[in-house]
């Protein structure tokens, strides 16, 4: 039923993510070496692999968070590595989580939501207001609009997060490891609301380490090490019948850490 | 109730040698127990004595006539308060406002990406920091006027600019500690919501750096209230005066130093409710969870 859905809203055609030969360096640390990656218009994404193997700084390359050493990125016709590009706006349109949350501390729940919308969408206050209350009852906190973000439990405050993002009315949606950092109890409905996303259309790149949410989720999945994409394809096919040597090490390690942990 | 029976006699600030050092653990707990009571008991008694000697040598009747004549005192009011108090606050206020403003500049460029503008900041704040206020207010005052023919600005502009050069480099570096405690991923989330960087710096980051710096920023108010006094260098109308200036004034017009007590009381007024506020900011910010995570 996911897949039908999504497949109906998903357009053919240019891919609203156009990554080509992308190349990132921190000083001579060459973290990415040559990454190619086409996402289509409503398509979900699992990026997996194992720590280390670039697939944050891949995700912080599309909405210009590391700045590209090479290759290009296109998103929503936007090249993201033109000089030229109104880069604020462009973020507007890409919404980002972050393993950590980052709310804003000294914000309530409202205003975390609010305030980007008035200061960079130039929202009316009651505007804003009606968008965060719409987006804050997709993730099932309505009744912590006031609350500050560090009364809230992990899950809460990576749910208000996703909230936050979503208020932009954002093209396409940025998951780096958004379950990482979580209890294990609070998992499931971050994972939830993360389904939903996926179930009404939202186009998402999801770094992860959850691999029933890959199964069921996923478009497509991308397994990464060391710079590169190794595998792609079908999640039944990456996570159930990997070709890679390099893709079975990874699965057998998360899928059965017990054996060879 | 275990306690032996030596010491009960001996009374806390009784002489007591520390005999049981050596012996089983039980007893060296109690031994500690003891010294703690008589190091006590000989605090209190240093403070008895040099009261005592105060109270004896001291020419009380001279003292009072110096610096405790009540009708001088009464003879400053209400111009003390009126004039003098409300123009030491009104600088201080001044100084620190400008202050504050330059120290956010100065933090930001110390923060920035161009070289340049770190360098120039590093330099300034090595500079200010490093010069005691006095020579600040005479170089603003004489060296300045006197260098540059057109540099005559109301005596109060001169004073805020001295003030503000003295507090500004102290607070830059309080303010460039503060933002960069608070952590990367505030502004990464800024930022990947379209905030420009500026934007994301004052919706953002500042307020939460806030946090932590104002108790630090509060000393920095006490500290700028007490060098407000400098002014008095400067000289000025009797409106000007600020309550240095007019202690000194009245301490020649009475000869008498009651106007210097007086003062220091007018003083006092200003930064003990200072220091409890920046107690209070300490006590509400300064704990594990001052809401930035
Ligand atoms: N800002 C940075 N500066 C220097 N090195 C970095 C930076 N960010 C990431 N790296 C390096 O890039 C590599 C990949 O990191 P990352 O993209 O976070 O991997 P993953 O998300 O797959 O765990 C790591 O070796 C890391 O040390
Ligand atoms: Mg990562």
């Amino acid at each position: 039923m996911t897949t039908s859905a999504t497949a109906s809203l998903r357009e053919t055609g240019t891919p609203i993510i156009a990554i080509r030969n992308l190349q990132k360096s921190f000083g001579s640390n060459q973290v990415l070496t040559d990454i190619s990656l086409d996402v289509d218009k409503g398509e979900v994404v699992c990026v997996i692999g194992p720590s280390g193997s670039g697939k944050s700084t891949m995700l912080r390359c599309i909405n210009v968070l590391e700045d590209p050493t090479g290759g290009s990125i296109v998103v929503d016709g936007m090249d993201m590595t033109d000089l030229d590009l109104d880069i604020d706006a462009a973020r507007t349109r890409i919404g980002m989580v972050f393993q950590s949350f980052n709310l804003f501390g000294h914000l309530t729940v409202r205003e975390n939501l609010t305030v980007a919308q008035i200061k960079v969408l130039r929202r009316s206050k009651a505007e804003a207001d009606r968008v965060a209350e719409e987006n804050l009852a997709k993730v099932g906190l309505s009744e912590k609009i006031d609350a500050k973000p560090s009364s809230l439990s992990g899950g809460q405050q990576q749910r208000v997060a996703i909230a936050r993002a979503l208020s932009m009315d954002p093209d396409v949606m940025l998951f780096d490891e958004p379950t990482s950092a979580l209890d294990p109890e609070t998992v499931g409905d971050v994972l939830q609301v993360m389904r939903n996303l996926a179930e009404a259309g939202m186009t998402m790149v999801v770094v992860t380490h959850e691999m029933e949410f890959a199964r069921q989720v996923a478009d497509r999945v991308v397994f990464m090490d060391g710079g590169v994409v190794v595998e792609s394809g079908p999640a039944k096919d990456v996570i159930g019948d990997p070709q890679e040597q390099r893709t079975k090490d990874f699965l057998a390690r998360v899928l059965h850490p017990g054996q060879l942990g | 109730m275990s306690t032996p029976p030596a010491s009960q006699q001996r009374g806390p600030t009784g002489p007591t040698a520390p005999t049981a050092t050596a012996d089983a653990t039980p007893k060296a707990k109690m031994s500690k127990r003891q010294k703690a009571k008589l190091s006590r008991g000989i605090q209190y008694a240093i403070l008895i004595v040099i009261a005592v000697v105060i109270a004896v040598v001291a020419d009380w009747p001279t003292l009072i006539d110096t610096f405790g004549r009540i009708d001088i005192a009464i003879g400053m009011f209400p111009d003390v308060i009126t004039k003098a108090l409300k123009n030491t606050v009104v600088f201080t206020g001044l100084g620190f406002v400008l202050g504050l403003a330059i120290a956010i500049v100065l933090a930001l460029m110390r923060l920035s990406s161009v070289g340049v503008y770190r360098w120039l900041a590093f330099v300034y704040t090595e500079f200010f920091r490093g010069l005691p206020a006095l020579v600040v207010f005479l170089v603003m005052g004489f060296g300045l006027p006197l260098a540059f023919k057109g540099f005559n600005l109301p005596q109060l502009i001169i004073i805020m600019i001295a003030l503000a050069l003295v507090s500004s480099a102290y607070m830059a570096e309080t303010i460039r500690a503060g933002i960069q405690a608070v952590p990367k991923g505030q502004v990464e989330a800024a930022r990947s919501l379209g905030m420009s960087s500026s934007r994301a710096m004052f919706t953002i980051v500042l307020p939460q750096a806030m946090r932590i710096i104002l108790p630090p920023l509060t000393n920095e108010l006490i500290l700028l209230t007490k060098d407000s006094s400098l002014a008095y260098i400067l000289g000025s109308s009797v409106d000007g005066r600020e309550l240095t200036a007019l202690a000194r004034a009245e301490i020649v017009n009475t000869a008498n130093l009651t106007p210097f007590i007086v003062v220091a009381l007018c003083y006092l007024v200003i930064t003990i409710p200072l220091s409890y506020l920046s107690r209070v900011l300490e006590k509400k910010y300064g704990s594990a969870d001052s809401g930035v995570k």
